[in-house]
């Protein structure tokens, strides 16, 4: 019994040296679809900081749905960066966990969101249903793959979107929601994130049309081949914007606040942006956009700030518990 | 020994239970590891064997290893302590202990989890002094390891506790009234008898380590080569669209579980004769 004590005690102590001695390390916290993305960039980052600095730099991803990894983070994962799905996730960490000034927002361009996105649909190939507008979606038989806004931040925008919809096309919130009612009753299931929506619909062939991140179904379409899915853009939909700060307190202890903000800074460069537009997301770069022009569709855009007042204020009127979504998924 | 009544059944009864069983066994339990191998091949040998040699996954695989490595040897101390304390000794709170025992059997594991979070996070009752001393417990290897010694205390513990019970405490008592002292009594008596119970309980219990995916999802906080245990990194593999990849993960994973049950096997082959006479 001895040995296998010594053992353990003995692997206890080695943990921590395995650790040690690496180069400058950040880790970066984000939600479920831009697993790629940062795969991508942080490898892009780590050239880019070798050649101007001489150091290298190790980027550590950790990815969840949005509203749980700005969780972990409040909780203590000693995240250096976030990139989340929302604003109100990082908002939440400012507040409830205090670890960053409560107008990080206005430290990087464009709202701090290098990249933006919209939400289209995903359907069969040969779009059997006929899906072509948000209307579609809640006819009786029409089957609709959309994950859970209380977990998931892709699923907020989601209902945003088809909120914005019909608020723009009957005119006034009760219309709204009676639509936004209808359209859930066609949802069989809520996923917890984006991408295990995705894996249902695509994956177990579930639901007619998956209503998706614009860069969760380009990369869906891509992955699991383009013959067996179509992208379907609605005709007026939100400009969702997935913002980027840095940590302030974790990376002061860290002492990698420089590198840290120079990580979110490469994401404005050319390079990052067509790294950007390449992976799927809307770049802000005029010229890497003109590039991208055929990939990304004009659509009417809607916005949080202008249209819903902001994500505190649709955090609570919408999905907060006893909020519209509340009373529209219990009240059946 | 007479004929269990139950064989007396007509012969038509006895076929249709037999096939009703093993059809329920193939259907889900062979079938389902079947389908993980198939999986995990379908794109070549090339394929599972850069699957299994990616930096991630290894590192998924030695976290794994290193975590039972810690949790099973305590869990074996522990267990044996209380399970010798509980049936050997008398003592006021024994049904208590026995009940905490059976707690991490009775209480989810996302549970689990997340009292560790409660008690070791930024929120919680130690977060802040943790982080001014520099210290990680949650989102770092000495979560997963409270994690995983919570949710496998029970095994080797429950696999004791009857069988001291049921061999009493005569032969302890023989040995210490021919002048044993406590410690070699336990060496040379109560140890030799609950062999095979340990070892069966040390299986059981380091399955369940290595595959622990809740309590251990919970206080991962999923850092890529950093904190992903094998369960962990194949839910990643799977999201990822990449299901070769995860399956070839899932098969490793399933490999060791069969390489335990095998070693389970051999042992109870090799000593087959001491086995028999376990039970005097």
């Amino acid at each position: 019994m001895h040995h296998i004590i010594a053992l353990a005690v003995a692997i206890v102590l080695a943990v921590p040296t395995l650790a040690a001695g690496a180069p400058v390390a950040l880790l970066n916290a984000s939600y479920d679809p831009t697993r790629e993305l940062y795969k991508d960039i942080n490898a892009g980052f780590a050239a880019d900081w070798k050649a101007r600095t001489g150091t290298d730099v190790v980027i550590n991803q950790s990815h969840g749905g949005s509203g749980k990894q700005a969780r972990s983070v409040i909780d203590g994962l000693e995240a250096d960066v976030v990139t989340l799905a929302l604003a109100y996730d990082i908002d939440e960490i400012a507040r409830r966990g205090k670890l960053l000034p409560l107008n990080w927002q206005t430290r990087l361009p464009y709202n701090a969101a290098p990249y933006y996105s919209t939400i289209v649909f995903l359907v069969r190939k040969g779009n059997p249903k006929g899906i072509r507008d948000w209307d579609d979606l809640v006819k009786p038989g029409v089957k609709v793959i959309t994950p859970n806004p209380k977990t998931s931040g892709g699923a907020r925008w989601n209902f945003l979107a088809a909120w914005g919809y019909a608020q723009k096309k009957y005119g006034s919130p009760a219309a709204a929601q009676a639509y936004v009612t209808k359209l859930f009753r066609n949802v069989p299931v809520l996923d917890s994130g984006a991408r295990g929506a995705t894996v249902s619909f695509a994956e177990r062939g579930l639901g007619d049309v998956l209503i998706s991140w614009e860069n969760e179904a380009l990369l869906a379409s891509r992955e699991l081949g383009a013959d067996r899915f179509e992208i379907v853009v609605p005709s007026v939909s939100i400009r969702a914007e997935p913002p980027v700060a840095v940590i302030d307190k974790v990376a002061d202890r860290h002492g990698t606040r420089a590198v840290a903000e120079a990580y979110l800074r490469y994401l404005y460069t050319p390079a990052a942006q067509e790294i950007i537009a390449r992976d799927g997301y809307r770049p802000r770069d005029r010229a890497v956009a003109a590039r991208y022009a055929n990939r990304f569709p004009d659509v009417q855009l809607f916005e949080i700030d202008r249209n819903f007042g902001g994500w505190q204020k649709a955090q609570a009127r919408f999905f907060a518990d006893g909020g519209i979504f509340d009373m529209i998924y219990t009240g059946e | 020994m007479s004929v269990p009544a139950a064989t007396a059944e007509p012969r038509w009864v006895r076929w249709l239970l037999i096939a009703v069983a093993l059809g329920f066994l193939a259907l889900n339990l062979a079938l389902p590891l079947a389908a993980v191998f198939v999986e995990a091949f379908r794109k070549g040998v090339a394929a599972y064997v850069a699957a299994i040699r990616d930096p991630d996954a290894l590192s998924a695989l030695r976290l794994t290893l290193t975590v039972a490595a810690i949790a099973v040897p305590l869990n074996i101390v522990i267990g044996l302590a209380a399970s010798w304390a509980i049936a050997k000794f008398d003592f006021r709170f024994k049904p208590f202990l026995v009940t905490l025992i059976d707690l991490p059997f009775s209480v989810s594991p996302v549970v689990s989890g997340l009292v560790y979070v409660l008690v070791f996070g930024m929120q919680g009752w130690f977060g802040e002094w943790l982080r001014d001393n520099d210290l990680q417990v949650i989102f770092a290897v000495p979560g997963l390891v409270l994690a995983t010694i919570f949710i496998t205390f029970p095994f080797v513990a429950r696999e004791l506790l009857p069988l001291m019970e049921e061999q009493g405490r005569d032969e302890e008592e023989a040995a210490l009234s021919l002048g044993a002292s406590g410690l070699s009594t336990f060496w040379h008596v109560t140890l030799p008898n609950v062999r095979w119970g340990l070892l069966y309980g040390v299986l059981l219990c380091n399955a369940r380590a290595m595959g622990e995916f809740g309590a251990v999802s919970v206080v991962s906080g999923h850092i890529r080569g950093k904190t992903n245990t094998m369960p962990l990194h194949i839910e990643i593999l799977y999201n990822e669209y990449n299901f070769a990849a995860a399956f070839a993960v899932a098969s490793l994973l399933a490999g060791l579980a069969l390489v335990t049950l095998v070693l389970k096997s051999a042992l109870e082959w090799r000593f087959a004769g001491q086995l028999a006479g376990r039970g005097h």
